[in-house]
């Protein structure tokens, strides 16, 4: 508190002592106020009216802080400690009946515990996993599985509840109180931890040559930090342009999510959505890229030109992964041709282009350009034209 | 000498041969733990964590964290036939082929998810009481960590079973992961093993769940609770308690006995809700497939607050330079969780800065007592609650039957208003209870009794609170603001770092500027002294 001179609020602070606190040119306006700290090492149960450790510094702020104190002030209360509340004795304390009593309950909640527990491996080894039950509030569900949860479920919180009881009752119920002393270590100790660490680093000599040992040893350490680094590299291939493509190709079927079969242009009514990917693409990784819807709507109610001319006879090809973070888009709305992603509520016109109308995701679902073979089965008329999914930092 | 004192003896003389233990044995076994119920938010926290170890270690004797693609033949009809990956069919198969099985997943997941909330209502606890001050910041620095590392836990291990909810949540997390500038999609492309779903994840969440985390976990809790025990415990205000000593029951064998008794009570109602209330029931989600979804998905409710932090964000994206910067992800996914734990984490310094106050506390305060981080903290509340809700907001709009837009647009402004608004409800409300309490101390309480004065006026009789009560509502502290008399001293030189002892008095000011003072001993006098004639 050395340089609070210049700041010192009121006369009277004038006069506190310095001390580790309050370095900068801040102090509080009332007073920084300490006391001794007192050497109480044993643990002394409480007397009824009595305050434990309480001695004239007790309540009054002492001038000075000495220096095994770290506690500056304490509160200065208005009105003085009372000291610990008189001890009531417990009904076990003074009625012995009323202890056997409480005796008998823990016992009795421990051997409670023990039947429950004969019941779980009863329930364990004679009821059928498969049979149901039902019960009030909680519906129908596995009997062997409630069984468990009421036996051992009950059981452990039998003897949790037995233990607690006991140390309720008839424990022996005293508050003790035990003195608490200051974190900090005296100064003088301190003085000596300080002493031993120089001396510590005296005798390894690296104050001699700080930068050739000690640079170069943090410089070998930091370089070993990088092997670990390298060995994970093969974690995974590198991003390269994999992002950017799918497994749609020129002339590549198109078929239904759940059944596989190719989607025929005649299948399509207005207003029908349905979910697609590419002819004989199965693996889940493709699939997360390549899984399109395709909508029918009537031309004269979609409003974006390119939309149209990507389009086959009023069919339409989007991606189903969420420009924002990647979910499926899926919630259809008819009337309003407007197409919900479930997850984070992005909301798509699918009259214009897939344009995003509310939501976080920041683009249009990319469009798949399609046409039809001569059976009328519909086929992509090549891979999506910008790349599909999430944003990502080299998708420009 | 009893058989039990017997024994013990024998063992104590065994134990003591070789560490010595006999030593330290009569100050920690009978070291003091105060007690009040706030104390066992930690204690709920800790115990559901064992619950959680032992459950899991059970859980990887059958489950198989593997990819690989199996068709499913076991006793679940509606499956029978479907193709998945061997981690969701092992899923199935405990629950459905294990005796036992099906409750110890079910413990897990309530023992989970009990841990995430009593590590928040704690945090809650030791943030509103003033528990973090000096000298306990480290450990309130290790709670944070243990925070996140439990939400990332669980996030991991609900994932586990590769079914379509959980799945979602992971392709959720690559679009997250793809979103982070310049090395984003690296990110991505290593985690998942190439690109997205892959075949490694399930194993690699695997070993970050069951080995990576929990280590460290066990780890922190450990330094967490040694240095409570070391440090002691802090205590509320009251007859009988300073900021010099503890109060409370000894560890042997008050403590003992509760606090193991509660360990099995825990234990016991996770064990009751594992066999009673289905949790994730991951057979009724069907097994992951990248081209899937169901509506109205919910993560598990730790998670709610970043989704609906996805969900309240406009679009935001910019493009430059060949380069895409979203907006829309990187700010609800990372910005605000990091702006959210770096304040959470920081704060007991920046208390400390702008308060001036360096000293060691003990006692703990009410609430009422430090208003403005009361207010702070509720501010906090209310965005965390915000954020919250609206991760469930279709859930809100199906149920009350309200435009899902309607409440994303109201979340947008209450995510700025609502915690200036808390702010200043509950400053107001921490200084209402000042003064009420001031008056309590002054006037006595309302006893209810009326009685009519010869005048015929009626007057409400005050009695005066007891002397533990009173003492209870003026233990604290009237903090002042730091003040800054000069900022020039004689010779006219500025002082060093002028700006910034400038901002720390302001900063104090708001922090102590409205405050309600404590009744004097000569008020109270005074006042006494008039009801007695």
């Amino acid at each position: 508190m050395s340089t609070h001179d210049e700041m010192t609020p009121g006369a009277e602070e004038q006069a506190a002592p310095s001390g580790p606190e309050h370095t900068s040119g801040l102090v509080p306006r009332d007073e920084v106020r300490g006391r001794h700290a007192r050497a109480v090492d044993d643990i002394v149960p409480a007397v009824d009216g009595v305050v434990i450790e309480a001695d004239d510094h007790e309540f009054a702020p002492v001038e000075r802080i000495t220096p095994d104190s770290t506690v500056a002030r304490t509160y200065d209360d208005p009105f003085p400690n009372p000291g610990p509340p008189h001890h009531e004795p417990r009904r076990t304390d003074v009625d012995p009946r009323a202890a056997r009593r409480a005796d008998r309950q823990v016992a009795g909640m421990f051997g409670l515990a023990t039947l429950l527990l004969i019941g779980f491996i009863v329930s364990f080894v004679a009821v059928d996993m498969d049979q149901m039950i039902s019960l009030p509030l909680i519906g129908k569900i596995g009997a062997q599985n409630a069984l468990f949860g009421v036996t051992i479920g009950g059981a452990l919180a039998l003897v949790g509840v037995g233990l607690i009881h006991w140390a309720r009752k008839t424990m022996t119920a005293v508050e003790l109180v035990e003195p608490r002393h200051p974190l900090r270590s005296p100064e003088p100790k301190r003085e000596e931890g300080a002493a031993a660490f120089r001396q510590g680093i005296e005798e390894t000599g690296i104050g001699r040559r700080p930068f050739l040992i000690g640079g170069s040893l943090l410089a070998a350490l930091g370089g070993l930090l990088t092997a670990p680094l390298v060995l994970l590299r093969d974690l995974g291939p590198l991003p390269e342009k994999k992002l950017r493509h799918t497994a749609w190709a020129i002339e590549q079927r198109i078929v239904y999510e759940n059944t596989n079969e190719q989607v025929k242009a005649s299948d399509m009514h207005i207003g029908t959505l349905v979910a697609a990917h590419p002819l004989g693409v199965e693996d889940p990784n493709r699939l997360a890229k390549a899984s399109i819807f395709l909508i029918r709507l009537d031309p004269s109610e979609v409003k974006s030109q390119r939309q149209l001319d990507w389009g086959y006879q009023g069919i339409f090809a989007f991606s189903r992964i969420c420009p924002h973070v990647g979910c499926p888009v899926d919630l259809y709305e008819q009337a309003s041709h407007h197409l919900l992603c479930p997850c984070h509520q992005s909301t798509f016109d699918m009259v214009d282009g897939a344009k995003v109308i509310f939501g976080p995701a920041a683009r249009a679902l990319p469009q798949l350009q399609i046409t039809a073979d001569g059976e009328g089965n519909l086929m992509a008329k090549g891979d999506f034209t910008e790349p599909v999914g999430p944003s990502f930092w080299e998708r420009g | 000498m009893s058989t039990v004192e017997r024994m013990a003896g024998g063992l104590g003389t065994w134990l003591d041969d070789r560490f010595g233990v006999a030593r330290g044995a009569r100050k920690l076994l009978r070291k003091v733990f105060p007690d009040h119920w706030t104390f066992m938010l930690g204690e709920i926290a800790l115990w559901s964590f064992v619950v959680i170890l032992l459950s899991g270690t059970y859980l990887t004797l059958f489950f198989k964290p593997s990819m690989h693609e199996v068709v499913y033949h076991g006793s679940y009809v509606p499956l029978q036939g479907v193709q998945m990956s061997e981690a969701y069919a092992s899923t199935l198969d405990l629950s459905f082929e294990v005796r036992g099985g099906l409750i110890m997943r079910q413990i897990h997941h309530w023992a989970a998810l009990i841990f995430v909330a009593a590590i928040m209502i704690h945090m809650l606890r030791i943030f509103f009481t003033g528990a973090f001050r000096k000298p306990r910041e480290v450990n309130w620095l290790i709670g944070n960590v243990l925070f996140i590392l439990a939400i990332l836990e669980g996030l991991f291990g609900y994932s586990l079973p590769d079914d379509l909810l959980s799945g979602t949540g992971m392709r959720i997390l690559e679009g997250v992961l793809l979103g982070i500038p310049l090395v984003g999609t690296y990110a991505s492309f290593f985690l998942f093993g190439g690109e997205f779903p892959g075949q490694l994840l399930i194993p690699r969440l695997f070993t970050i769940h069951i080995l990576l985390i929990p280590a460290l976990m066990v780890a922190l809790i450990t330094v967490h609770l040694l240095l409570v025990f070391y440090q002691k415990h802090t205590q509320y205000p009251g007859p009988g308690k300073t900021n010099r000593n503890v109060v409370g029951a000894p560890f042997l064998p008050i403590y003992t006995a509760k606090a193991g008794g509660f360990f099995l009570i825990i234990f016991g109602l996770s064990a009751l809700l594992g066999g009673l209330v289905q949790v994730n029931p991951v057979w009724l989600y069907g097994p992951y497939h990248p081209a899937q979804i169901s509506a109205g998905s919910q993560p598990d409710f730790y998670m709610g607050w970043l989704e609906g932090a996805l969900r309240a964000m406009p679009a935001w994206e910019i493009n430059a330079w060949g380069h895409t910067v979203s907006f829309s992800v990187l700010v609800p996914a990372l910005v605000v969780p990091g702006i959210f734990f770096t304040v959470l984490a920081l704060y007991p310094f920046v208390e400390s800065w702008v308060t001036g106050d360096k000293r060691e506390h003990h006692l703990l305060e009410r609430p009422r007592n430090a208003p403005t981080r009361t207010a702070i903290g509720a501010a906090g509340v209310t965005f965390f609650g915000l954020l919250w809700l609206n991760g469930g907001n279709d859930v809100i709009a199906d149920k009350l039957h309200l435009s899902i837009y309607a409440i994303t647009w109201f979340t947008r402004f209450a995510l700025f208003l609502g915690p200036v608004v808390a702010f200043i409800v509950a400053r107001r409300i921490c200084l209402g209870l000042q003064r009420r309490d001031r008056d309590k101390v002054l006037h006595g309480r309302e006893s209810g009794i009326i009685r009519r004065l010869p005048s015929g006026e009626y007057i409400e009789i005050h009695e005066p609170v007891s002397v533990e009560e009173r003492y209870v509502l003026t233990a604290y502290e009237v903090n002042r603001p730091l003040e800054l008399t000069d900022a020039v001293d004689e010779n006219g030189i500025p002082m060093p770092n002028g700006r910034v002892h400038k901002v720390r008095s302001a900063l104090s000011r708001w922090y102590f500027g409205t405050r309600v003072e404590k009744p004097t001993p000569a008020e109270y006098q005074q006042l006494t002294a008039g009801h007695h004639h």
